[in-house]
């Protein structure tokens, strides 16, 4: 079985109909099996009022680095598709000289994730509940929430910044920072970079964010989710979060859902649940885990993974930030790859002579591998060019973009056969994998 | 102290001075950026070394700590 709800995103305009609709408060000791970040009907969001009468105030520990052993214990890890342990993290922050930022991560720059933006529209108050504990946590007083480029979004994150302040909810005061549309605006220091005035572009490492990043200043940036179980680890204990999940990746994650009818949903589950209860296999011929910069499966291996990395790792994949796609039979996955390499190079940030070069080089012989009987050497090209951009980026994008590429090679190796004999599965090629309509053009796109 | 040679490759712009300075570490590839070997750097080619790092004319070679 699945767990959790399915959730539309942009979410419906709220009216005063929804007030009614807004969940009956529970007992603040409650502590919520399945969905834990979603409340059930969903869509609806929370205000403060039924958010502390169904979670009670965010437990302050009154002292900095109390969290962090908890965190420990529980095994979370980051949700925003590096699965790093948040406890680290925390703590090499801590331990810094000077007083460090904390960030919610909310950019969700991947056109084929909408589980951040439907967790910050409906559960706010966890998320911000995170954020303050993980400031209390590492000392900070300057903290902010990078959000996605969404007027509504902001303007509601704005308003339960308002709520929390006039309820002294909050340690320290929440600003709300806008995340410009571009893939790579979440890469951490690109939104360092962001915060301190510049374009969201990344940079060179090191230094690492966590020992300079924001106006140079260690910070600490967290997925939005991420913070949101903190939020509910704090509350309930490591064991509660540990109740689902698997040993070694324990917790539940929000993913996003692209089913091969077109439905396309949020939903929370335990890591480790079997992909095959998540998405609809039959009539389909391949899955994306890990979105733009994940790797394609066959659907006859999917059926045998759980959605964990000690699965998806094995097939080159990996959990990610929760976005999985099942490709219907009928489609050209070379076809549906090279349109999304092409996004992919356009969304370099032109920094990296490697990426800049290499990139569009690739899109364009993935496209001719995509044409009916290509050149043979687009192949080849294609692949001394990965070997050359890979680990040459100041960020992942290069090594992202090339896992892609390289698992559609192997996974759609029958269609490329079929398109040397002039033919395609799927002659029309109407678009399945979502993109957005714009790309950056110039600088001025990053900002 | 162990270090090693990483190029700034935001700062790179492809000027290839470094590959002429110290060949025995630096390639450049197809489209005239450095390939820089990996791992530590011999002693013996410290002044090679010195050298490419300082005349990069953006400086983007960098000697840094190893990881």
């Amino acid at each position: 079985m699945t767990y959790g709800t399915t959730v539309p995103y942009p979410a419906p305009s709220p009216g005063p109909q929804d007030r009614a609709r807004t969940a009956p408060a529970g007992t603040a000791s409650e502590a919520p099996d399945l969905p834990r970040l979603l409340p059930v009907h969903g869509a609806v969001p929370v205000d403060l009022r039924t958010h502390l009468s169904r979670y009670g105030a965010p437990p302050y520990f009154g002292h900095p680095g109390k969290l962090i052993p908890v965190l420990k214990v529980a095994g979370l890890t980051g949700r925003g598709g590096a699965a790093f342990p948040v406890h680290r993290k925390l703590q090499a922050v801590g331990e810094a000289r000077t007083r460090p930022v904390v960030i919610g991560n909310g950019a969700e720059g991947e056109p084929a994730s909408d589980k951040d933006k439907s967790l910050l529209w409906i559960s706010p108050h966890l998320v911000l509940d995170g954020l303050q504990l993980a400031a209390e946590a590492v000392g900070s007083e300057a903290v902010g929430l990078y959000v996605h480029r969404n007027a509504r979004l902001q303007e509601r994150l704005r308003a339960a910044v308002a709520e929390r302040a006039a309820a002294r909810a909050d340690l320290a005061p929440v600003e709300i920072i806008d995340a410009p549309p571009r893939f790579l605006a979440g890469e951490e220091s690109a939104l360092a970079s962001r915060i301190s005035g510049q374009p969201a572009m990344p940079r060179f490492k090191p230094p690492r964010v966590f020992e300079r990043g924001v106006v140079g200043r260690p910070t600490l940036v967290h997925n939005v989710e991420t913070l949101a179980h903190m939020a509910l680890i704090a509350r309930y204990g490591p064991a509660w979060f540990r109740s689902v999940g698997t040993r070694d990746e324990p917790g539940s994650m929000l993913c996003t859902v692209h089913q091969a009818d077109g439905r396309r949903g949020v939903v929370e589950t335990g890591l480790g649940t079997p992909l095959r209860d998540l998405l609809q296999l039959e009539g389909t011929q391949a899955v994306l885990s890990g979105g733009y910069h994940g790797a394609w499966v066959p659907s006859a291996d999917a059926a045998h993974m759980t959605l964990s990395n000690e699965d998806l790792k094995a097939a080159g994949g990996f959990v990610g930030a929760g976005v999985l796609v099942a490709l219907p039979a009928g489609r050209c996955g070379i076809a549906e790859t090279a349109r999304v390499a092409r996004y992919l190079a356009l969304e370099s940030a032109g920094q990296c002579g490697p990426c800049f070069n290499g990139l569009p080089r690739i899109a364009a012989a993935l496209d001719e591998v995509a044409s009916p009987r290509p050149d043979p050497r687009a192949v080849t090209d294609m692949i001394r060019w990965a070997a050359l951009v890979e680990g040459r980026g100041a960020c992942h994008h290069p090594d992202g973009t090339t896992r892609f590429v390289r698992s559609a090679l192997h996974v759609f190796r029958e269609e490329i056969r079929n398109h040397s004999a002039g033919r395609c599965v799927d002659p029309a090629r109407e678009p399945f994998l979502p993109l957005p309509a714009d790309t950056a053009l110039d600088a001025a796109d990053w900002s | 102290m162990k270090r090693e040679l990483r190029v700034d490759p935001t700062a790179c712009s492809g000027h290839g001075l470094c590959a002429e300075l110290l060949p025995e570490l630096i390639t450049l590839d197809e489209w005239g950026y450095p390939i820089v070997a990996r791992g530590l750097v011999p002693r013996s080619l410290d002044r090679h070394v010195r050298r490419a790092v300082t005349d990069c004319p953006v400086l983007a070679l960098k000697l840094l700590p190893a990881s």
